[in-house]
């Protein structure tokens, strides 16, 4: 039997959850781990793809948003503790000098 | 195939059905008279000493980020390891200085952390 | 892999290879920090030249791909390619001008900046060349990482941090989409590299997965390019990062945006059912246009004006997507050019005049320009005019070829719409104009001494914006020829 489907209903939900954790949470870590959400989502679909298809550059692709998603997250964490310094909070509806 | 897994479905669908039961039956049935005492966080643990979300140096985020890079870089190796027989069986000693040539660009951002004082605790 | 193979790489490798020498210079060498500006600018230049004049010298963009060959296939050299390359660094190198006496009067030198510039650079590079989703994905990750740490690089400054996380938040949010649609294409064509999937659009556009697949890359690239519907980061972003930051990512990281929708977006249309795409397109370029044009009229501060006027311009590019014909796509190519001098050539008067404080940010401090500041403020109109497209500028002739394009596909009332758009955006580009002219100033007071590499990059892409309106000629066949 095909499993196929269901992985991608899987991940499909995973990828909205993010969505809607973007788009409705104040905090910026968890907007920013409602994005790695959406990445790992997409990872999960590569690497069903990638076994169900036998074929390997899905999940090579993946090591690399793996890779990526790290360095993001260096520079994202260090823009959030320096907006943090500033202004002591990290709710993003707190950070609107610029009309958002 | 699916539908060998239809007792689990069962299973858990007894399993949340049953817990929510429990749950909104106390509340249902249960006496209620809260008290100041009561409604403490921990009501028969320690006094709460100071704030939870109590702030931890910079330094530990500084260290998890460098860890966080340094230690997904390595998941380019393994696999570059584990194929490289074969590979270089193919290909010849490109296989071998590709990945010199990613270490390098690695090693000199390694280099940078660690003159810029990326590792210094103090 | 050969030798002479490397000869074909050269402006990856020097960029590449350029970062690493400027990292251990500034780790190792402490009287090295002067030079690292000028280090910065001459690998720039010397990529520029090298690619503009190698652009026919290799075989257009398309080495045999052998298995084991250069990158094993997975970037393209000459052509197209170069052309971009030469863009993207060229305008980098004017942005270097830009940045250099800027980033000493607001009292933040380091040697980073140059580092993370010259790494964005070459993740335009790798966009621009890759002929394989990882690529794409990586060129993009290595632009954008690089952006949102410069768009933060006044870290004392609250605007510049704000600018920084709206940037990061919303441009990791698009990435996540654009990775999800990858997955989707990957699925479904069954390979990474783009000429398989090429090979067998005309049979993969009937799978809803695929076209559910291009629509999530396109979402991803569509907030890239700052384009309605997902546009609403840039202003905040370009209004908050420094100024000589929004210089780049609005010019080069536009252009490097586009490459990326280009180099997909072309095959797809060709073999698949235009129609999807072209009304999805026209809808996109219609909203970005007229969005852009009226809201910039409200906005009092100059940068936040560019920032919507750059919308507008996503919108009139978009057109030339929408028009799915060969003219429609050098249109863009050539609108790119254009786009990225004139803007570069704004915000560098505008980095040039302002102060630490944040003078000469608003619109309003511009009143009287034209007789403290004649030569700027001369310069300025003409970069005023030009972005609202009147001849004989290079504006002029970028929307002139897309209208073309437009009308030739038979979609005259994108370029009605688009003649519209330019006639509102008049408005406010000569508001700043007769700010300068025919407006008193309320403050007389010297402005400080205007840096000299500053002036050199707004001559520099005064004289390009000026000599592409006189002779487009050239450029327009430069292009035809490649695509």
């Amino acid at each position: 039997m095909n499993l196929l489907p269901f992985y991608l209903i899987v991940s499909a939900f995973m990828f909205f959850t993010g969505v809607i954790g973007v788009m409705t949470r104040r905090n910026a870590i968890i907007v920013f781990m409602s994005i790695e959400l959406m990445l790992n989502s997409a990872n999960l679909t590569f690497v069903a793809f990638s076994s169900f298809l036998g074929n390997v550059s899905g999940q090579v692709f993946v090591f690399f948003v793996m890779a990526v998603a790290a360095a993001e997250a260096a520079v994202g964490l260090a823009i959030i503790i320096s907006i943090y310094r500033n202004k002591m909070t990290a709710n993003i509806d707190e950070i609107n000098i610029l009309k958002w | 195939m699916i539908e060998s897994y239809i007792p689990i479905f069962l299973v858990f669908g007894f399993a949340i059905l049953f817990s929510l039961a429990v749950v909104f039956s106390s509340s249902l049935f249960g006496p209620q008279r809260p008290n100041a005492e009561k409604m403490t966080t921990y009501e028969s643990g320690v006094k709460p000493i100071g704030l939870a979300n109590e702030r931890v140096s910079v330094k530990y985020y500084l260290v998890a980020m460098l860890f966080i890079i340094f230690d997904l870089e390595v998941i380019f190796v393994y696999p570059w390891a584990v194929k490289f027989k074969s590979l270089y069986a193919q290909q010849g000693i490109q296989v071998f200085w590709a990945m010199i040539v990613f270490l390098t660009v690695f090693e000199v951002g390694f280099l940078y952390a660690f003159k810029k004082g990326g590792f210094k605790w103090d | 892999m050969e030798m002479k193979d490397l000869f074909y790489a050269m402006p990856l490798l020097i960029v590449g290879g350029g970062i690493l020498l400027i990292l251990l210079i500034d780790m190792f060498f402490k009287g090295g920090k002067k030079i690292i500006p000028a280090l910065t600018f001459f690998i720039l230049l010397g990529t520029a030249y090298y690619s503009l004049f190698t652009i026919n010298q290799l075989p257009i963009g398309l080495m045999p791909v052998s298995e084991f060959g250069l990158f094993y296939g997975m970037l393209s050299f000459g052509g197209k390619a170069h052309l971009f390359y030469f863009l993207f660094n060229f305008g980098s190198a004017i942005a270097v001008l830009i940045a250099n006496d800027y980033l000493k009067k607001i009292e933040t030198e380091y040697s980073e900046y140059y580092i993370l510039l010259l790494s964005s650079v070459l993740g335009m590079m790798l966009i621009a060349g890759s002929r394989n989703l990882v690529m794409i994905f990586i060129g993009l990750e290595q632009m954008s990482i690089s952006f949102y740490a410069l768009a933060g690089y006044r870290r004392k400054n609250i605007l510049s941090n704000e600018a920084a996380l709206k940037y990061f938040l919303l441009g990791s949010f698009a990435t996540g989409f654009l990775i999800y649609g990858m997955a989707f294409i990957f699925g479904t064509a069954q390979s990474m590299m783009l000429i398989d999937i090429f090979s067998q659009t005309s049979v993969l556009v009937k799978n809803p997965l695929f076209m559910i697949g291009i629509l999530l890359f396109l979402i991803g690239f569509t907030f890239k390019i700052a384009a309605v519907p997902f546009h609403m980061w840039a202003p905040d972003v370009y209004e908050g990062s420094p100024t000589s930051v929004t210089a780049l990512m609005a010019t080069v990281g536009k252009a490097a945006a586009f490459s990326a929708i280009l180099l997909i977006f072309v095959s797809v249309a060709k073999m698949g059912p235009n129609s999807v795409f072209s009304s999805m397109f026209s809808v996109v370029a219609v909203l970005s246009m007229l969005y852009g044009s009226i809201a910039a009229i409200a906005q009092k501060d100059i940068k936040r004006m560019l920032a919507y006027s750059s919308i507008a311009h996503a919108g009139y590019m978009t057109i030339g997507l929408a028009a799915v014909n060969p003219s429609g796509i050098a249109g863009i190519i050539f609108y790119l050019v254009a786009y990225t001098f004139m803007n570069l050539g704004a915000f560098g008067i505008i980095a040039l005049l302002e102060s630490k404080e944040g003078k000469f940010l608003s619109i309003e401090d511009y009143k009287g320009l034209g007789t403290r500041q004649p030569f700027l403020a001369a310069s300025l109109a003409i970069i005023m005019f030009a972005l609202s497209g009147i001849p004989p500028f290079a504006g002029f002739f970028g929307k002139y070829y897309i209208f073309l394009a437009a009308i030739q596909s038979g979609d005259t009332w994108l370029a009605l719409v688009g003649v519209l758009s330019s006639v509102i955006s008049v408005y406010f580009y000569l508001r700043v104009v007769v700010y300068m002219y025919f407006s008193k100033s309320d403050d007389e007071s010297a402005i400080l001494e205007i840096s000299q590499t500053g002036l050199l990059a707004v001559i520099a892409s005064l004289v390009l914006v000026i000599a592409f309106g006189l002779a487009p000629g050239s450029l327009i066949r430069l292009i035809s020829g490649l695509i």
